[in-house]
């Protein structure tokens, strides 16, 4: 993770005597703020867990134990060691689940946030470069999109593709596109009335060039944060499809879906409501606690305070 | 400002003319014929699919078929539901009421408990009610809002069986209803207990829909009152030698109160999208949930409807708030 905002770094202030590699000063900001690093810490906890499933869950995550319906988490009368969590309705161990399901949630934000950043990049940075009817087809597309609520319309695309996981992150990644849209836009603007982008121009750079390697590096910061807090929106809304039934379907242990799934017992059994949502929770809160971090430590106007 | 409103108004046609656009490409793009959609799931003869073709207007150009549509919009006629058959316009608006109260009792409950405690968490910078709030507010933030309405219902209803799990009313009681608005409506027909029951039916609700706004409110209170407390006009106040409470109620909080509002503003796309997973969970008859339940029965023309009808919605609101910061921001009324 920390590598990749070097590129951010606005280069123009590093232009003062022996200035700090982008990296170390990046790192010097964010290491200040504990709620980021334990957010980083968190998020790399349940990174491993969900490389490492295999290793870390006890049981599988379809395997139905039909002699143990509905055991408690074992602190509780009647739970034991082997179901650490307990069970769900049909004797499927759930802390097993919860970890096979950090799988789907992190390559639904993966997907989600690589989807919608490179459409988004693309269209933020043809409105920006061709003016005129382009940028005005583009830009008024985007408003339209955000009058609709983000998870309503996602349950729109959902309904006219069919429910299932693909087609939910598909439909997340289409309405995270007009602020990525708008963002890329502003700051590409801004880059190119800059002197070293009409430099560029002058020696002959064509287009793609100005666009890819000129101006997009000098955009990122912001789009980097606006990446993070996709990644966490993308889980949320993910789950929420999945609640709904719209999203990953039974039996994948995708955490919405298995919420889904125990909503009935809600009365009757506590753990099987609970700790999936405390798995979303938890995890969202890890990657805004990220997101702010890194918004603090890569804005520079708030790099004064 | 006559100026201003009227540029405002006429940014929101092209908006409006998008989403009809959306709507209507929306039922044609749903895989398989519109018509088997359409005709439900018996199948149709050849000799009915074409009547229904002809009398849904589907063999007409599209163009035609778009400017049918649109002039039926605007003569509030969108169609009727496949499934009972009434006009979807007057099935939105029975339903509707509900939405309304119990988003308006979830913006309240976020603005009177958001602004209060964002005020205090900026004035004491820092200390741990600061870091408590802001805490608190990070988590509502990252709150999947479904799962917090079931948390709710397992203690208030479950362990301490405070509050009911679902509805609007207990089914004890039963009138007509005038306004649509519960709370109205149970005080209007003088049973007893009727108001006190629809109070806790909306308890929950409001709690569960109301707090991603009530964080956000929080957040952005906090941060608009840390900005202008540093300003000059604060200091001077301060330093002439008013009230620390004036100088923030009067001098500091007015002035911290415009990027709130328009955050308050933003909420109301929140609030629609939050109250479809809220009315899931507590079967709460609005239109949230009706959509849901429209788009799991394939009724599109339904959810057609409903998806225009709640675009309007928030168009119509974001102009409002628009138009009052135009109102109360003199700066924003006279740029260029």
């Amino acid at each position: 993770m920390n590598d990749t905002p070097s590129v951010a770094i606005d280069p123009v202030k590093n232009t003062a005597s022996a200035p700090p590699k982008p990296i170390a000063e990046f790192w010097s900001y964010f290491k200040e703020n504990r709620g980021a690093l334990t957010g980083l810490y968190v998020f790399i906890a349940i990174c491993l867990m969900a490389i490492f499933a295999d290793f870390v869950a006890p049981h599988a995550p379809n395997q139905q134990y039909r002699e143990f319906f509905l055991v408690p988490p074992f602190w509780q009368d009647g739970g034991s060691l082997q179901f650490l969590l307990g069970t769900d309705a049909v004797g499927r161990d759930i802390f097993s689940r919860l970890v096979y399901g950090a799988r789907y949630s992190l390559i639904i934000g993966v997907i989600v946030v690589v989807l919608s950043l490179t459409l988004g990049i693309a269209l933020g940075l043809i409105a920006a470069f061709f003016r005129g009817v382009t940028e005005i087809s583009i830009m008024r597309m985007m408003d339209i999109m955000l009058a609709l609520p983000s998870l309503l319309l996602a349950v729109v695309i959902v309904a006219i593709l069919g429910p299932g996981l693909f087609n939910a992150m598909l439909a997340i990644s289409i309405v995270y596109l007009p602020h990525l849209v708008r963002l890329t836009r502003a700051a590409a603007i801004n880059e190119l009335s800059k002197d070293y982008v009409t430099a560029s121009r002058v020696s002959g750079a064509g287009p793609m060039r100005l666009m890819v390697i000129s101006v997009l590096p000098n955009c990122m910061a912001p789009l980097i944060v606006q990446a993070t807090l996709s990644f966490s929106s993308a889980i949320l809304d993910a789950a929420a499809l999945g609640f709904l039934g719209m999203g990953a379907q039974p039996p994948t242990p995708e955490w919405g879906t298995m919420l889904a799934e125990a909503r009935e017992f809600v009365l009757r059994a506590w753990w099987v409501v609970t700790f999936p949502g405390i798995a979303i929770l938890v995890t969202v809160l890890a990657l805004n606690l990220l997101g702010d971090g890194l918004r603090d430590a890569l804005d520079p106007k708030l790099k004064r305070q | 400002m006559l100026r201003f409103f009227l540029t405002r108004v006429a940014l929101v046609i092209p908006t409006f003319v998008g989403i009809t656009l959306l709507t209507f490409a929306m039922i044609r793009l749903v895989p398989g014929d519109p018509i088997e959609l359409l005709a439900g799931e018996r199948g149709v003869t050849p000799e009915r699919h074409a009547e229904l073709r002809a009398s849904y207007g589907f063999d007409k150009p599209v163009l035609e078929q778009y400017w049918i549509y649109v002039n039926n919009i605007l003569h509030g006629d969108l169609g009727n539901s496949i499934v009972t058959r009434q006009p979807v316009v007057n099935e939105f608006f029975t339903l509707f009421p509900a939405t309304v109260e119990l988003s308006i009792c979830a913006m309240l409950f976020a603005v009177f408990i958001g602004l209060p405690v964002g005020v205090l968490a900026a004035v004491r910078r820092g200390s741990v009610f600061d870091h408590t709030v802001m805490g608190a507010a990070l988590t509502g933030y990252s709150m999947p809002i479904f799962w917090w309405g079931l948390l709710l219902i397992i203690f208030f209803s479950g362990i301490l069986g405070w509050t009911p799990v679902s509805g609007r009313i207990s089914l004890l009681y039963f009138f007509e209803p005038v306004t649509g608005f519960m709370l109205i409506d149970s005080l209007l027909s003088g049973e007893d207990g009727a108001f006190t029951s629809a109070v806790s039916h909306l308890i929950l609700p409001t709690i569960v829909l109301g707090t991603i706004p009530l964080a956000v409110i929080a957040r952005q209170t906090r941060s608009a009152m840390l900005e202008v407390l540093g300003e000059d006009y604060v200091r001077t106040a301060r330093a002439k030698g008013l009230a620390p409470r004036r100088v923030i109620g009067v001098h500091a909080l007015r002035n911290a109160l415009i990027p709130v509002i328009t955050v308050i503003g933003l909420q109301v796309g929140v609030l629609f999208a939050g109250a479809v997973l809220t009315e899931t969970i507590f079967s709460w008859p609005g239109i949230g949930k009706w959509l849901i339940d429209s788009i799991s029965r394939r009724d599109y023309p339904s959810v057609q409807g409903g998806i225009l009808l709640i675009a309007t919605t928030v168009i119509l609101v974001n102009l409002a708030v628009d138009l009052v910061y135009g109102l109360i921001n003199p700066r924003i009324r006279y740029r260029r």
